[in-house]
C-alpha cells in the first residue's frame, strides 16, 4: 500500500508556475529522494505536501485519504512532518522548547518524554544545550535541532529539505548516518537534496526534478548510473 | 563610506537636539528640587498615582505589543476594546448598586463587573480579528492600519448609537479590609493624603502582568505564541494552528484591557463612548517607549509613562494641563537615543 501519493500537482507563486505537474509516490518504510538543481521546485513540492502552498491542480493522498485541502496543522496530525529548508528553528525559544513545539499536537506525555530522550540520544550535542536559545546554536547544531524537532511529532513520513546544506563534510556524513538510522527505526522519509551523491547512496528510489517537472525516476541504483545524472548532478566530466 | 555621510550628519543633529533637551529637562528638574518649591509628600503622592496610572497603561500597552509581536500590525482599535469592557462593566456594577449587592458583597460585585468587562473586550477583539483583520493578513501593511482606524470609529459610534452620549458614572464602592476602605478611602499620614485605591490598582496590575509573563514563558500556548510570532509557516509545519494562536493573542490582550478598564473606572469614574481614545494613545505610546513587540518593554513603558506624566509637570514647573505634551516629549526623547524603545531589539535582527 502506498503511503504518500502526489498526483500531478501544479503549484504557483502568483502567476509563476513553480511546480508543473509533479507526480511521485513514497511507499511505507522507504527513503525516497528528490534531487534537482536550484529552482527546480523541490521545496515547493515539499511545501505543497505539507499544505503551506495549495496546488492549483492535482491531489495529494495519504494512505488513500485526500489531504490536499487540509490546513498544515491537520496534515501534521495525520503524520507528515517537515524539517524545512534553512532549518528555520525558533531562535528565541530554547532547544528544549523547540523540541516541544515539534510535539505540539501530541497528548501522550510519556511518549513525548521517551522521544525526547531518543532525540537527545541521537544528538547528544542538543542534550548539553537544552536550555540554550536556538539562535545561539551553530549551523550544524541547528540542523540537528530541526531534524530532532520534526521527529518529536513522531511522523509516519518525515520530509527533509536539504539537511546537509552548509555543513562540513564530516557533519554531512553524520547527518546522513542519522537519517538512515531514523529510517531503520520505522520512519518513512522523503529527502530533498542538492548533495545527490549522498542522497542516492542512502535512498531506495529517486526522482529527478527539472524546471518544475519530474524528468527521471527509478531506483537509486538506476539513477546513480544514469549518464545524464552523472554529468549534471554527480559532477562527472564526460 | 562616503554615501553614508549625510545620514551620519542628520543623526548627529538629532542627537545634539536630544542632548540639549535632556540637559534642559535635568536642569529644570534639579532647580525645582533644589529650590524646594514642593515638599517630598507632593512627589510621593504623585509617584503613587503615577504607578497606578502606569499600571493601567502597561496593561493596555500589552494588548498593542502582543498583537504587534505576532502580526506586525498596530491594532488602533485597542483603545475601543478598553472602552467597551469598561462601558458594559458599568451596566453590571450599576445593577449591583441598585440591587444592593454592591453594598452587601462589594468584592463579588467587583469580580462580576470585571468578568463581564473582560468577556466584552474579548468578544469585541475576537470579532474584530475575524471580520476585519484576518482577511487582510496578506495585504500591504497600510491596509490593516486604515481598517483598524475604521474599526475604532465603528466601535465608538456603535456604543454611542446603542447607549447614547450621556456620561455614565461608576457608583462609589466601599470595600473594607479591617478599618481601611480599599476603594473609596482617603487617609492622612502626616501631610500626605493616601488613597489605597492606587495601591490596589497598581498591585492588581502587577499581578496580572506576572500572570501574563508566566503564561507566555511556561505554558504550551505561550510557547506557541512565541513560535508563531517568530515564524508562522514553520509553526504551522509543527502542527500549530496559527489562526487559533492569533485569536488567543487578541483575546489575551483584550482580557487585560477589559480588566484595566474596570480598574481605571474605580478612580476615573466617568464612562463615555470616547473614553478609550486618550488611554489608548497613551498605552500605544508606552508600548513604543518600551519597544513595540517586547512584552517586558510594554510593562516598563507603561509604568515609566505613568510616573513621568504624574511627576514631570511639577518637576519641570509646568502646568498640569501640559502632561500629555510631556508624555509625548519623553517618547521623542527616548526614541532619539534608542530608536527601538527602551527594551526593543535592534530592528535588523528581526526578520523583515
Ligand atoms: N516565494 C516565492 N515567490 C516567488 N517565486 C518563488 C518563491 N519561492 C520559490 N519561487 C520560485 O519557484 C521556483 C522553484 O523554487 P523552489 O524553492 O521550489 O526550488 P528548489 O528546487 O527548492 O531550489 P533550491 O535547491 O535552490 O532550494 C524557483 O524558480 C523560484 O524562483
Ligand atoms: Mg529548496
Amino acid at each position: 500500500m502506498a503511503t504518500l501519493e502526489v498526483l500531478d500537482i501544479h503549484s504557483f507563486y502568483g502567476s509563476i508556475e513553480a511546480v508543473k505537474g509533479v507526480s511521485l509516490t513514497v511507499e511505507e518504510g522507504e527513503i525516497v529522494t528528490l534531487i534537482g538543481a536550484n529552482g527546480a521546485g523541490k521545496t515547493t513540492t515539499l511545501n505543497t505536501i505539507s499544505g503551506i502552498i495549495k496546488p492549483r491542480q492535482g491531489r495529494i493522498l495519504l494512505s488513500g485519504q485526500d489531504i490536499t485541502p487540509l490546513p498544515p496543522h491537520e496534515i501534521v496530525a495525520l503524520g507528515i512532518c517537515q524539517a524545512p529548508e534553512g532549518r528555520r528553528i525558533f531562535t528565541r525559544l530554547t532547544v528544549l522548547e523547540n523540541l516541544e513545539m515539534g510535539a505540539f499536537l501530541r497528548r501522550d506525555k510519556d511518549g513525548v518524554k521517551r522521544d525526547l530522550e531518543h532525540v537527545f540520544a541521537l544528538f547528544p550535542r542538543l542534550a548539553e544545550r537544552r536550555h540554550q536559545l536556538g539562535g545561539t546554536l551553530s549551523g550544524g547544531e541547528q540542523q540537528m535541532l530541526a531534524i530532532g524537532r520534526a521527529l518529536m511529532a513522531r511522523p509516519r513520513i518525515l520530509l527533509l529539505d536539504e539537511p546537509s546544506m552548509g555543513l562540513a563534510p564530516l557533519l554531512v556524513r553524520e547527518i546522513f548516518r542519522i537519517i538512515r538510522e531514523i529510517n531503520a527505526q520505522g520512519t518513512t522519509i522523503l529527502l530533498v537534496e542538492q548533495n545527490a551523491h549522498m542522497a542516492l547512496s542512502i535512498a531506495n528510489r529517486a526522482y529527478v526534478l527539472q524546471g518544475g517537472r519530474v524528468v527521471l525516476s527509478g531506483t537509486a541504483q538506476e539513477i546513480r548510473h544514469n549518464p545524464e545524472v552523472r554529468r549534471a548532478y554527480l559532477g562527472e566530466v564526460s | 563610506m562616503r554615501k553614508r555621510a549625510p545620514l551620519d550628519l542628520t543623526r548627529s543633529v538629532i542627537t545634539a537636539i536630544g542632548v540639549t533637551l535632556l540637559a534642559y529637562v535635568c536642569l529644570r528638574a534639579a532647580l525645582t528640587v533644589v529650590r524646594g518649591s514642593y515638599s517630598a509628600t507632593t512627589y510621593a503622592s504623585q509617584l503613587i498615582f503615577g504607578l497606578a496610572q502606569g499600571g493601567i497603561y502597561a496593561l493596555v500597552a500589552l494588548g498593542y505589543t502582543l498583537v504587534y509581536g505576532i502580526l506586525f500590525m498596530i491594532n488602533f482599535a485597542h483603545g475601543e476594546i478598553f472602552m467597551g469592557g469598561t462601558y458594559v462593566g458599568y451596566f453590571v456594577i450599576d445593577a449591583c448598586a441598585r440591587s444592593g449587592l454592591l453594598a452587601q458583597k462589594p468584592g463579588l460585585a467587583l469580580i462580576l463587573t470585571a468578568i463581564t468587562a473582560m468577556a466584552t473586550s474579548v468578544t469585541m477583539a475576537v470579532l474584530l480579528e475575524r471580520v476585519a483583520y484576518r482577511p487582510l493578513r496578506r495585504a500591504p501593511r497600510l491596509v490593516p492600519l486604515i481598517t483598524a482606524i475604521g474599526a475604532s470609529l465603528f466601535y465608538q459610534y456603535s456604543f454611542r448609537g446603542l447607549f447614547g452620549t450621556t456620561v455614565k458614572v461608576y457608583p462609589d464602592v466601599s470595600l473594607h479590609v479591617g478599618r481601611i476602605d480599599l476603594i473609596s478611602g482617603r487617609y492622612s499620614i502626616g501631610s500626605l493624603t493616601v488613597r489605597p485605591v492606587y495601591f490596589v490598582v497598581f498591585g492588581m496590575a502587577v499581578v496580572l502582568m506576572a500572570g501574563l509573563y508566566i503564561l507566555i514563558q511556561r505554558t504550551k500556548l505561550g510557547k506557541a505564541m512565541r513560535a508563531v510570532a517568530e515564524d508562522k509557516d514553520t509553526a504551522a509545519l509543527m502542527g500549530i494552528d496559527v489562526d487559533k494562536v492569533i485569536v488567543a493573542t487578541f483575546a489575551l490582550g483584550a482580557a487585560l484591557a477589559g480588566a484595566a478598564g474596570v480598574m481605571y473606572a474605580l478612580y476615573n469614574k466617568q464612562v463615555t463612548h470616547t473614553m478609550g481614545f486618550i488611554p489608548g494613545i497613551k498605552a500605544f505610546t508606552a508600548a513604543v517607549l518600551g519597544g513595540i513587540g517586547n512584552i517586558p518593554g510594554a510593562m516598563l513603558g507603561g509604568l515609566v509613562l505613568g510616573v513621568v506624566e504624574a511627576t514631570f509637570p511639577t518637576l519641570l514647573g509646568m502646568d498640569v494641563q501640559l502632561k500629555d505634551v510631556l508624555a509625548f516629549g519623553v517618547l521623542v526623547l527616548v526614541l532619539i537615543f534608542r530608536p527601538t524603545g527602551i527594551l526593543g531589539e535592534v530592528l535588523s535582527r528581526k526578520r523583515a
